[in-house]
């Protein structure tokens, strides 16, 4: 039999840990149906499933993380996915996990939970930090006050967790639902409470809602509740006329009396059962790092030297030892395959083929691996630790002036070493305007894959000045995402930006296997997702490159039908100053891999090093190469980046983005030729 | 007063909570009730936004934002370090 438990709680809570402690390392990630909001679903494990105490023969606990909220209201994605999964999907249990050293306001999610009838679990996470601080919580006084069965754990260090499951097992088979608060003894709000779950109990049953919670979520103006419940006019001037007496005797607005009602009630609660000495040991070192970490004048340039770091040792160190030692596997690998079909006699086409096209393929899919995995465990480690909320306090101020908010920053960052990662770290904004217009301007941080085709050009056109090139190309990018961001502020996303009110969660140790498992999900979507894209796109590019118009096969390039498509695209880069051919053949086959523009320049001009130089001298003139340059630095990222980008965002903006880069791109080589014909 | 006039440092407690639809549902579900205290205890390194301290823990909110956030008139706004001071009219010491 198999039971679905939903686990809910605020964020920073240790949701994410107790969700590992739960499944191991058996964990399903997709989305929520229509949004791209993270849904991530695992079994628990059987070690901690005890079948003598249930009756039940292979009972099996499916564990769904759903996103970190603080209540359930119907303003963000993660808390409209969340109510729509507790109330349509109905899970057999809800487990709520709190975090014990900020038991107020964690409890305001809990008594909202409460309300929707469904069997409940109390997890009070971190309560070795409380007692640590000689603070304390009366468990039993606790459960009696809230009406239901709660856990002291540590998920962290894995501490009461079998008993967790021991009591969420008991209460999912035997259906026990919460007995409900009453809050009688708080005032007005209660009455017009009782009397609107009255008036609307019929349409509730008949529609299968938990009356009570309709009823409190009606009286704060729920727009959605009210429509799902299709009440009649009749109903609709009775709880008008609830809601005014209420906040007639309150002498409030109903969304601020019913607020203060829970906070009242959760406040006799924590009186009755929490016995508070001071701040918890974490909360007290948190104040003192901050006065560094977050000061004045050493915040930024803290945050930058952690990101150099960070980045050193991604795109230097560590990445560059895992990509060679994986480069030089896959050369092992290919070339092996290479003198097996050699050796076997396979036809000079389908082995170009294999080993070209398939190998080359999955080559580049795995190339980004090293990258994504070293990355992201930087990056777990930042927001594990609570340092990555610092970060959007600090930074918020200058991204809010393009539109954007403090959280934008890490990914934007990203995007100068590579815009596959950059774009899946959005993945931690939770407001869609804000996702969808930092990943529109990430291509325009230049990637790292753009800098052989940098170095060569400077090198070959302006030798004395190649540094001054490197960097103005630099500045350059990050110049044009802030003008695409305030163009597309006052355009295409105008909305109103999510008003920004972020926890500042106190720093804690983070766990290596929290880490590893957030890394090793990050990549093993990105395998996933990514995989066909590429290797498509570098199958077809074979195609092109080996394939004339006619379908026969051929030895040069130039003949190709690869060849043909650049001649005919050709044209439309006149305007900016480049006429030949092979370069808008180059431009093309850098769609693969920014990397490829180079050599793809070096196969058809049938020279490298000084020979390619000397050839490229006759192609272009120092103005046409800036605007080959600046074009190359702004338009649509490599294939691996769109597969990712329409992971995030869907499809259709997907192409709208890069549409938008390849416009921008365009645009602004077309400008930067003709300036730069004038000296 | 509002929020956003508190100097860092100082304290004092939420008369009401106004703004648009979304952010005031969003400061009520946050613990912004009226009656909480508040402290201010920094401000960003570039101005904005504030870091608070509520309900026993660390919020940060935009100017603009803090700015519909309306407080009781004191005499004299309290000057505490995260209210640990017994003197405090607004905890008494509790929070210590």
């Amino acid at each position: 039999m198999k039971r679905i438990v939903a686990l809910v709680g605020n964020q920073n809570c240790g949701k994410t840990s107790l969700f590992n402690q739960l499944t191991g390392s058996q964990q399903h990630v997709g989305n929520f149906p229509g949004v791209t909001v993270e849904r991530k679903s695992g079994f628990i494990k059987q070690s901690f499933i005890q079948p003598e105490a249930s009756n039940e023969k292979n009972l099996t606990i499916e564990v769904v993380d759903l996103p970190g909220i603080y209540s359930l209201s119907p303003y963000t994605p993660e808390e409209i996915v969340t109510r729509d999964f507790l109330m349509k999907d109905k899970p057999d249990a809800i487990l709520n996990i709190i975090d014990s050293t900020n038991i107020e306001r964690n409890l305001y999610l809990t008594l909202q939970l409460e309300e929707l009838g469904i069997p409940m679990v109390l997890a009070l996470n971190m309560m070795d930090e409380v007692t640590a601080a000689g603070n304390s919580v009366d468990v039993l006084k606790l459960e009696e006050n809230m009406q239901l069965a709660a856990v002291p754990i540590s998920a962290i260090k894995g501490d009461g967790i079998s008993e967790l499951v021991q009591r969420l097992m008991d209460i999912a088979v035997n259906k026990k639902k919460p007995a409900g608060i009453d809050f009688c003894d708080i005032g007005p709000v209660h009455q017009a409470i009782h009397s609107m779950t009255h008036l609307i109990a019929d349409h509730c049953e008949a529609r299968g809602l938990p009356a009570r919670y309709c009823a409190t979520k009606l009286i704060e103006g729920d727009k959605i509740i009210l429509e799902e419940l299709g009440l009649n006019e009749n109903e609709h001037d009775i709880l008008g006329h609830i809601t005014t007496e209420m906040e007639r005797d309150a002498g409030t607005d109903s969304a601020a009396a019913i607020a203060d009602m829970r906070y009242a009630y959760i406040a006799k609660v924590t009186s009755d059962c929490v016995h508070r000495v001071g701040e918890t040991i974490e909360q007290k070192r948190s104040t003192k790092i901050d006065a560094v970490l977050t000061s004045k004048y050493l915040a930024i340039p803290i945050f930058l030297g952690i990101m150099s770091l960070i980045f050193y040792f991604t795109f230097g160190l560590i990445g560059k030892w895992l990509s060679d030692l994986f480069g030089a596997g896959l050369e092992r690998i290919t070339g092996i395959i290479d003198r097996a079909l050699t050796a076997y006699g396979l036809a000079s086409t389908a082995h170009s083929l294999i080993v070209d096209g398939l190998c080359t393929g999955i080559g580049s899919v795995l190339s980004f691996m090293p990258t994504i995995l070293v990355l992201f465990f930087f990056l777990a480690m930042l927001e594990d630790t609570g340092y990555m909320a610092r970060v959007a306090f600090v930074m918020d101020s200058a991204l809010r002036k393009i539109g954007l908010s403090g959280k934008s920053f890490v990914p934007m960052l990203i995007g100068f070493g590579c815009s596959v990662p950059a774009v899946m770290s959005t993945r931690t904004l939770s407001s869609r305007r804000d996702k969808k217009m930092t990943i529109f301007i990430i291509p325009f941080m230049s990637c790292s894959a753009k800098l052989p085709v940098f170095s060569l050009f400077s090198m070959v056109f302006f030798p004395e000045h190649a540094a001054l090139v490197m960097v103005c190309l630099y500045v350059g990018g990050f110049v044009m995402a802030v003008i695409s961001a305030l163009l597309l502020k006052n355009t295409a996303f105008k909305g109103k930006p999510v008003p920004f009110v972020l926890e500042l969660p106190a720093y804690r140790m983070p766990s290596l296997k929290n880490m590893w498992l957030s890394t090793w999900e990050k990549a093993k979507d990105f395998l996933r997702k990514a995989f066909t894209i590429i290797l498509t796109a570098t199958l077809v590019i074979w195609f092109l490159q080996h394939f004339d118009t006619r379908l026969n096969l051929v030895d040069d390039m130039s003949k190709s039908m690869l060849a043909s498509l650049g001649s005919l695209i050709a044209p439309v880069f006149y305007p900016l100053g480049f006429r030949d051919w092979r370069l808008a053949t180059a431009l093309v086959a850098g769609l693969t891999a920014k990397e490829a523009v180079v050599s793809t320049l070096a196969v058809l001009c049938g020279a490298t090093g000084a020979g390619l130089s000397a050839v490229l001298r006759t192609m272009l003139t120092p103005a046409s190469a800036v605007s080959f340059l600046v074009f190359t630095l702004l338009y649509m990222p490599c294939v691996a980046a769109f597969a990712a980008v329409r992971r995030e965002i869907g499809n259709k903006d997907a192409v709208s983005a890069m549409t938008f880069a390849t416009g921008i791109a365009w645009i602004t080589a077309l400008i930067v030729y003709h300036i730069a014909v004038l000296f | 007063m509002k929020l956003s006039q508190l100097v860092p440092g100082k304290c004092g407690v939420i008369k009401n909570v106004g703004g648009e639809d979304t952010l005031r549902h969003h400061l009520l579900d946050m613990g912004l009730t009226p009656g909480t205290r508040i402290l201010v205890r920094k401000t960003a390194p570039l101005g904005d936004p504030l870091e608070l301290n509520l309900r026993g823990y660390e919020l940060t909110l935009r100017r603009d934002d803090a700015e519909k956030v309306e407080l009781e008139q004191p005499d004299d706004p309290y000057s505490c370090r995260a209210c640990s001071a017994a003197a405090c009219p607004y905890c008494k010491g509790s929070a210590r």
